[in-house]
């Protein structure tokens, strides 16, 4: 119980912490942003919409910096995003709503995919020390994972949209379709997916498989494994229920912690295949200087990966006896 | 000699190398001992002497890089060297089993004790519920432990508690064979001695054998029917444990008698061993011990002596190979 | 971007000890510090493991072009228009010009320089302020030792390459080298920190330590010529995982357009590819040539961070066959029992 109150309070901490680090950035940048933001759409929106703009970023305004923060704050809190400046006059919690629907679809799945595989990969390799798989997988699974992920989307995209036009090149779905929920549309979503979700899926399994392998190694080299074996223990009980189920540990807290990087790399991948996802419009909203926009999503995927964190904190404490009685 | 039908272990010219990039290191050569059904044997020796991987290589549990390179393992009049994981396994357990040193890392952290002992039970087609439970039960309470603590993760449990369990565990088939290895090194002296009684009840009351390896000679001195000492992979001196303590013959086990001072008796001066165990990459020219016994002569350097009886043990010493001195 | 390096467990590992068997004493009789120990198996290191090697040769390799690319080319190469747009390769221009007809081979040249500079900068100041914050928190403990951890814990959790793009967006377009690496270096650091205080912490309890404060030493000598030299192959680790990162996000910054338009590097290449519709137009060399060295690049690094773990731990490295039990080899007889 200690134990989950404790990664609650820090969830909540860091909660705040980014909350206010969004806060404070546009106001510590050097020449106030906002203000350029301002006066480029000052044509495009309405006055009202100006003022609110100002209050949120602290320009011409009279209230302290502090009473700001509290308006923020309550904001936040409230619900209440701002309005999109370069999708006037949608609101921002307008657009979030669509994009989040994109991006898990295709980033969630992708990496849960990406995970049970590599570790299932992983645990394998492990297993059969000094097989093929063993020697060949390190090198090759070290450079796979420091491909850029936007580069290979483009070669992707080269190889299979444009010479051999097997897949489109772009889009969430193509842009004469309207959404609905009929066969041909999904099936036009799914050709979509088919290249961003591959992108994601060879950059990111490379590291599951490695630290899978490598844990998996350590563990196995444990007493309580050469136990198993004295025991006369079949040896997939060894493997998964002795071996595996330790070596797991870490790593699921590794998944919650990297999911923040892939979804960083979830941004480029949307950006390269035109997919209409939170990375996409974070991209869109930081070219266009529609801060509004861009603070919205930032704090989204923030808390995203705070939220996951907690869970694999829970998950471990599920999974590991001594998590729970540390406290 | 003891005849081969009486034994139920059989050491041959049992060799172990540890294969490594740079090279191999014989850590065990040609060991060779026997045991009869309810002996207990200790093996003592400094550490990395090659008492432990001689243990897992007897029960055939080594990893890489270590692996048995010579000898043969006659267990119940079948070599277990060589012998397929799946032969093995009708083995494991029921007719051998073994006893680890450090708890804490032998059980497995995120399965309860009973779960533990449940699949070991499984594993040999015991597949009643109500038979595992008993059995459980039986067990623990054979060492002491209240049953309830089937329920129990090995963290929660104190360390005399979790070596304990081991033991239980140990003897779910009441097998003929336990092998131990250090199971009272990570406990404090009190509960040391606690174990060691138990353990001994435990193996007058069920009848099996015990290889007891430790780096403790006070320790096994009352308990162990015959004494083994170890240095740089080989038997140094083999033979029953109250001869080897009233007089001993290789001039390390002298050595070692004198390292652990009696409570009782006469206050003597505590004497050491000088130098350390020695570097087994680099092959000697004679004796492994020579560079520190204080009785080396000059064959000692040149030759490598093998194991001379005396007196119903045996020394592997130059000064007992029967030429004169 | 991956977040578990390439050859780390994603939690700060427990510190791994290396085996220090090479000789106190050097060949001149003085006796060596540890941090020249450490460096000196190093470079036993990387000659003997073949990842390490590969590594270390790309590196090498990439070092050299960024500084003969002045020498074979004296001119910056962005000057739109220099030549004719889309040539294929010749011997004129080796990998041929761009949509915007600059020389592709002199640019591949050029660019390696802002990029090993983003690298080698972020490696060694984040690896600076991680060892100084880590190091701190675990000496000094207690509610230093909280306040810094608990910095070190939050930083770590928040997503960094979101955060990076709103800063580069509050930037808009000034982001030069010096600011990459800035902004690179700040947002981190608190991964490696957090290895380097378990590490820290555990050399802590030790006995050379121990007689440094029985001596009397200040606590900030401990740190700098006691603990930091001990702990040389974490601290080499980190340099790399930073380098690592820092080149894969640079080169993602700019990829996106939030870099410096004006500079020549591999990502603002790949940034005007994509504007330019290299796809269509059928310039494939522009996509394929940027994106294989920064590929190239992050695998060095790598590979030698990857290397550096088997190193550490033994039991990673690359297995040889295991031989069956069933022949076991004859052995010659060193002994004999008497009967």
């Amino acid at each position: 119980m200690r134990f989950a109150l404790r990664r609650l309070g820090f969830f909540l901490l860091t909660l705040w912490a980014a909350l206010t680090l969004n806060f404070a950035l546009p106001r510590l940048m050097p020449g106030n942003p906002a203000i350029a933001m301002i006066s480029k759409f000052k044509g495009g929106v309405s006055p009202q919409a100006l003022k609110t703009l100002e209050t949120q970023f602290g320009v011409n305004t009279h209230h302290s910096v502090v009473s700001q923060y509290f308006s923020y704050l309550r904001n936040i809190a409230t619900g209440n995003y701002g309005i999109s400046l370069s999708e006037y006059p949608a609101t921002v919690g307008h657009i979030i709503m669509q994009a989040i629907f994109w991006t898990l679809g295709l980033v969630g799945l992708t990496t849960i995919l990406a995970f049970i595989l590599g570790t299932a990969i992983g645990i394998v390799g492990a297993w059969r020390r000094g097989g093929t798989l063993d020697s060949v997988m390190p090198p090759v699974f070290v450079i796979t994972s420091v491909i850029p992920y936007f580069w290979l989307g483009l070669v992707l995209i080269l190889i299979f949209g444009v010479k051999l036009g097997w897949l489109p090149d772009g889009g969430s779905y193509a842009y004469t379709d309207t959404p609905a929920f009929t066969l041909t549309f999904i099936w036009d979503v799914i050709q979509h997916a088919i290249l961003p979700a591959f992108t994601l899926l060879i950059t990111t399994i490379g590291t599951w498989i490695l630290t899978m392998r490598n844990t998996m190694i350590t563990t196995l080299a444990d007493d309580y494994v050469r136990m198993a074996r004295a025991k006369g223990l079949s040896s997939r009980r060894i493997m998964f229920d002795y071996a595996a189920r330790n070596a797991i540990l870490p790593n699921l807290t590794g998944f919650a912690m990297s999911l923040g990087f892939v979804l960083g790399g979830a941004i480029l991948v949307e950006y390269v295949f035109n997919y209409q996802g939170v990375g996409y419009w974070l991209l869109a909203a930081v070219n266009n200087e529609d801060y509004p926009l861009m603070q919205a999503l930032f704090l989204l995927i923030t808390v995203a990966v705070l939220v996951a964190i907690l869970l694999s904190d829970i998950a471990t404490a599920l999974l590991d006896p001594r998590t729970r009685d540390a406290g | 000699m003891r005849s081969p039908t009486e034994t139920i272990l059989d050491v041959r010219d049992l060799s172990v190398e540890y294969v490594t990039d740079g090279g191999s290191v014989l850590a065990v050569d040609n060991v060779s001992f026997s045991l009869d059904p309810g002996e207990f044997v200790a093996v003592v020796g400094e550490s990395g002497c090659g008492k432990s991987t001689m243990l897992f290589a007897v029960a055939q549990l080594l990893t890489p890089p270590a692996e048995v390179v010579g000898g043969t393992v006659m267990f119940k009049g079948r070599n277990l060297v060589g012998l397929t994981d799946k032969s093995l396994i009708a083995i494991r357990w029921k007719d051998l089993s073994v006893v680890m040193q450090s708890a804490m890392n032998a059980l497995n952290p995120v399965k309860s004790i009973g779960a533990q002992f449940k699949d070991a039970m499984q594993a040999h087609g015991v597949t009643s519920h109500h038979e595992i439970a008993n059995r459980s039960a039986e067990v623990l309470k054979m060492v002491g432990i209240d049953p309830l603590h089937l329920k129990s993760y090995p963290h929660q449990l104190s360390g005399g508690m979790r070596q304990r369990s081991m033991i239980a565990m140990a003897l779910l088939f009441t097998p003929e064979l336990v092998i131990m290895d250090e199971p009272t090194s990570a406990l404090d002296v009190v509960a040391q001695r606690s174990l060691m009684v138990q353990i001994k009840e435990l193996q007058e009351q069920f009848g099996f054998a015990v290889i007891f390896v430790t780096h403790d000679m006070s320790l096994v001195s009352h308990f162990s029917d015959r004494l083994m000492v170890m240095y740089a992979g080989q038997v140094a001196e083999v033979g029953p444990t109250r001869t080897l303590f009233d007089s001993p013959q290789h001039p390390y086990t002298d050595g070692l008698m004198d390292a652990f001072p009696s409570i009782r008796g006469p206050k003597v001066p505590l004497a050491g061993i000088p130098g350390s165990p020695p570097n087994l990459s680099r092959r000697a020219e004679g004796c492994w011990f020579a560079p520190r016994c204080p009785k080396v002569f000059d064959r000692c350097n040149s030759e490598r002596p093998a194991l001379y009886p005396v007196d119903g043990t045996q020394v592997r010493c130059f000064l007992y190979d029967g030429s004169a001195p | 971007m991956a977040m578990i390096i390439p050859g780390g467990t994603t939690e700060p590992a427990a510190p791994i000890e290396l085996t220090d068997d090479s000789p106190p004493v050097g060949r001149s009789g003085r006796s060596r510090s540890p941090g020249f120990r450490a460096l000196a198996r190093l470079g036993k290191a990387i000659r003997s493991n073949r990842k390490a090697s590969w590594g270390a040769g790309l590196l090498i390799f990439m070092c050299v072009i960024a500084l003969i690319a002045p020498l074979l080319y004296p001119e910056y190469p962005n000057q739109t228009g220099q030549f004719r747009v889309g040539l294929g390769p010749s011997s004129h221009h080796l990998l041929g010009t761009n949509g915007l007809g600059e020389d592709l081979f002199s640019q591949i040249l050029w660019g390696a320089r802002p990029v090993l500079e983003i690298a080698f900068g972020v490696g060694i100041l984040s690896t600076t302020i991680a060892v100084l914050i880590g190091v701190a928190a675990a000496y000094l403990g207690g509610l230093w030792d909280n306040v810094l951890s608990l910095l070190t814990d939050i930083l770590l959790v928040i997503p960094l390459f979101p955060l990076l793009i709103v800063i580069a967006g509050y930037l808009q377009n000034s982001a030069g080298t010096g600011v990459m690496i800035a902004v690179i270096t700040l947002t981190g650091w608190s991964y490696t920190a957090r290895q380097l205080r378990s590490q820290a912490l555990s050399l802590r309890k030790r006995d050379f330590l121990e007689a440094a404060r029985v001596r009397g030493e200040r606590p900030l000598y401990i740190i700098v010529v006691e603990i930091i030299p001990t702990m040389t192959s974490l601290l080499v680790a980190s340099f790399l995982t930073n380098a690592l990162y820092a080149v894969l996000f640079s080169s993602s910054l700019q990829f996106i357009g939030l870099g410096d338009p004006n500079q020549v590097s591999w990502g603002t290449m790949l940034h005007q590819a994509e504007n330019n519709e290299a796809f269509q137009t059928g310039q494939s060399l522009w996509i394929i040539a940027p994106g294989l060295c920064i590929v190239a690049l992050g695998a060095a690094f790598a590979l030698l961070n990857y290397a550096f773990d088997e190193v550490g731990n033994p039991a990673l490295r690359p297995l040889r066959r295991q031989k069956q039990a069933t022949q076991p080899r004859a052995l010659r007889r060193t002994s004999a029992i008497a009967d």
